[in-house]
């Protein structure tokens, strides 16, 4: 909420004449605060969107339909959203597939979301989340997508929630272009999310789907690939899935020689596994230090010469807060752990916060 | 050994040493159990004020549009008087305390706010929660003691300038906002001892006068060239609504650390604090004020001044429900709870600005106490 205009070379027009008389009459605040009473998904607010639906798709799937906001730039098939939920009053980023067609008719989209064990995001949205709802977005990213120029045989290789880009890309027609293969892993028949939608693409001769129930039939293994698909090392391939399946396709396919020719999309780049004490890195400084589980971060950071904001030196002040951008914190007074992926931007106190794991501070 | 008390009857005479960080253990607690259960309802109460304070303001400014005639001038007036109080209170105060940060929204952090006030924010921070907070009630280190200009402690030197304390805190509560920038850029101190030459002094100075700039281009320019032939009273109804938030904020806060009851400290009997003595300071060195819901949203809660102080962090909505379990705490020690309505509690407050104008007798005060297991003697 901070008032200062960002500064413009250029010649200034009558609109931002307009918009800095209008900051100043709604100075500290901005307009666009006010504006967000009313309209919070318009052109030019930060992007949001509106829940306007969520489908079950299994009993642990759910597609979330959205309304974006205005500044909202399109996506193509195969790429990702980050959304911002409130969970339990905390706002929390996490990536998600987009499953709905480029360009849509009535400007929705779509992401659908499988629930993890004790994810906190996924289960909200899958079972608690109501419509009318405000999320925060991104505009969409990601390199997991068919160029425009498509090759003409393709292979997806996915499991369970995996099946989510790839869905985004069938729908935006990609089988009418391309002879397809898809290979999809799923604990049972049921679970398979889209089943019956990409049954019936199957059917029609759309494409070649090979299901792999892994509750009766146990993993897939890349070893199998050459009697399911025997063509598999001529086709351009995409795989998403498990951490594990994506290090085992990879190896395959880069034994092969043929590592360009594999496209892979990790969900889940990095687990964060807390623990006490560990390697703090000062992004902005480029210090790196080993600190323990009961030294505060300012502490650790202060001793390596790293230019550290402070102030109470006792958690009350919140003088010393700065960006953790990856990584885990202890709070000292009750060992609460904090801890945050690439994009969260967690602002953690210094001052009573001990490494919890591996952490950049972005300072 | 810290908490010195040089009156006869010292209050705390009666608790030991391991009392005292099982007072702490348990104010921990009560903390624990707040954050643990902070989420959804406390993010949505933040959320609904916010709301509740812009509609309000912006409805008044657009009624003030027409203030020439009187019902519109009173409705508008009165409409953006609340709205600011509750922007500077329960909003402002809090979330520059950092009670919202949990919420990782960016738009209402600690970080990034900015409020309807004259100090900025950064400044206000740093005197506030990194001073006051911390050194509360100990004389000659908690600014708030006075604001610098008044004697509010029998402990502090008498001067013969202090008769005029009366009339210095009758202005600085009509123009509070403005005695609150100078305190926090510690501008009577910074004249005399030649820190205005400081570059970041300057810096500072500069800040304050942008921020100043802004709030009078908005409230006394703007808007009154907005409300056309309302053009002066329009004018008159935005001073009148920064007056009435002035003297109420003045008020809400005298009644924090000045009324009858609160203790104060000395600089030496915080070395070496432990953090139950730390809870223990802010237990005693602090008042409430007992009133209805709608009067503790207006005070932005700090008519919990004791809870606020035990834990600044905690969001404000919660205060009202921990105070039970700390006025037991404070039962169970046998200590005192300070409280009482908000007049009686404004009056104490100024019956002490007045009574303290004039110098005292300090050898009552003098006495050595009698020994007590917490009192160090070496200092007094």
């Amino acid at each position: 909420m901070t008032t200062t205009a960002p500064r413009r070379p250029q010649k200034v027009t009558f609109r931002d004449r307009l918009s800095r008389l209008a900051g100043a009459v709604t100075t500290p605040l901005l307009p666009g605060d006010y504006l967000d009473l009313v309209a919070p998904l318009r052109a030019g607010a930060p992007l949001r969107g509106r829940i306007v639906a969520v489908r079950p798709e299994t009993r642990d799937a759910a597609t979330v339909v959205i309304q974006p906001g205005r500044s909202w730039q399109g996506h193509q098939p195969g790429q990702y959203v980050r959304l911002g939920v409130d969970v339990d009053g905390v706002r929390q980023w996490r990536a998600y597939s987009v499953t709905s067609t480029p360009g849509a008719a009535d400007g929705l989209i779509s992401v659908t979301v499988k629930a993890i064990p004790d994810g906190k995001v996924s289960n909200h949205l899958v079972r608690r989340v109501r419509p009318g709802t405000i999320v925060q977005l991104d505009q969409a990213q990601g390199d997991f997508v068919v160029p425009e120029a498509s090759p003409e045989r393709v292979l997806f290789l996915t499991a369970g929630s995996g099946i989510t880009p790839v869905m985004g890309m069938l729908r935006a027609g990609l089988h009418v272009r391309a002879d397809v293969v898809l290979v999809h892993s799923a604990p049972t028949r049921d679970d398979v999310i889209f089943g019956p939608e990409l049954r019936a693409l199957a059917e029609t001769g759309a494409l070649r789907l090979v299901e792999r129930h892994t509750d009766t039939a146990g993993l897939l293994g890349v070893d199998e690939l050459a009697g399911l698909v025997p063509d598999h090392l001529d086709r351009e391939a995409w795989a998403c899935g498990p951490v594990g399946m994506l290090d085992a396709v990879e190896g395959y396919w880069a034994s092969h020689g043929l590592a360009d020719r594999l496209h892979t999309e990790r969900f889940r780049p990095t687990v964060i596994s807390p623990g006490e004490g560990g390697t703090v890195t000062f992004t902005g400084s480029g210090v790196t230090v080993e600190a323990d589980g009961s030294t505060p971060i300012l502490d650790a950071g202060e001793q390596a010469g790293v230019l550290m904001p402070s102030g109470c030196r006792m958690g009350i002040c919140f003088g010393c807060v700065v960006p953790l951008r990856e990584g885990a914190v202890r709070d000292l007074r009750n060992g609460d752990l904090t801890t945050a992926v690439p994009g969260d931007g967690v602002l953690v106190q210094t001052c009573v916060s001990a490494a919890a794991g591996t952490c950049d501070i972005e300072l | 050994m810290t908490v010195i008390q040089k009156k006869s009857d010292n209050p705390i005479a009666h608790l030991s040493a391991e009392d005292i960080e099982i007072i702490g253990k348990e104010l921990d607690a009560i903390r624990d159990r707040v954050i643990a259960d902070r989420g959804e309802r406390d993010a949505r109460y933040i959320r609904r004020v916010i709301k509740t304070q812009r509609t309000l303001e912006i409805s008044s400014r657009a009624v003030l549009l027409f203030s020439l005639f009187p019902p519109a001038w009173i409705v508008g007036t009165a409409g953006l008087a609340v709205a600011k109080i509750l922007d500077n209170m329960e909003i402002g105060h809090n979330i520059l305390h950092g009670q919202w940060d949990w919420m990782r929204d960016p738009k209402i952090h600690s970080t990034t706010w900015d409020w309807d006030h004259v100090s900025p924010a950064e400044q206000w921070k740093h005197s506030h929660n990194e001073l006051h907070h911390r050194y509360t009630n100990v004389v000659g280190k908690d600014n708030d003691l006075g604001y610098g200009i008044m004697r509010v402690d029998e402990d502090q030197p008498w001067h013969p300038a202090y008769l005029g304390q009366p009339f210095y805190n009758f202005v600085n509560a009509c123009f509070f906002e403005y005695g609150i920038a100078a305190y926090d850029l510690e501008l009577g101190k910074n004249l005399k001892d030649g820190g205005h030459k400081d570059p970041a002094f300057r810096a500072r100075a500069r800040a304050v006068g942008r921020k100043i700039r802004r709030q009078v281009l908005k409230d006394y320019v703007l808007h009154p060239l907005l409300s056309g032939p309302s053009f002066l009273s329009t004018l008159a109804a935005t001073f009148t609504a920064n007056l009435i938030r002035n003297v109420w904020s003045h008020s809400v806060i005298m009644c924090g650390h000045f009324p009858n009851g609160v203790e104060t400290f000395e600089k030496t009997s915080i070395e070496g604090e432990t953090r139950g003595e730390w809870y223990l300071r802010q237990m005693l060195g602090s008042a409430n004020i007992s009133g209805s819901r709608l009067l503790h949203i207006m005070t932005g809660n700090l008519s919990y001044q004791i809870e606020h102080h035990l834990f600044p962090d905690l969001p404000s909505n919660r205060y009202q429900e921990i105070a039970p379990q700390v006025r037991a705490l404070f039962d169970r020690y046998g200590l005192r709870y300070t409280t009482g309505p908000l007049p009686k509690q404004v009056a104490s407050a100024w019956w002490k600005v007045i009574r303290l104008s004039l110098p005292n007798r300090r050898s009552d005060r003098r006495q050595p106490v009698a020994p007590a297991p917490l009192v160090s003697s070496g200092t007094a």
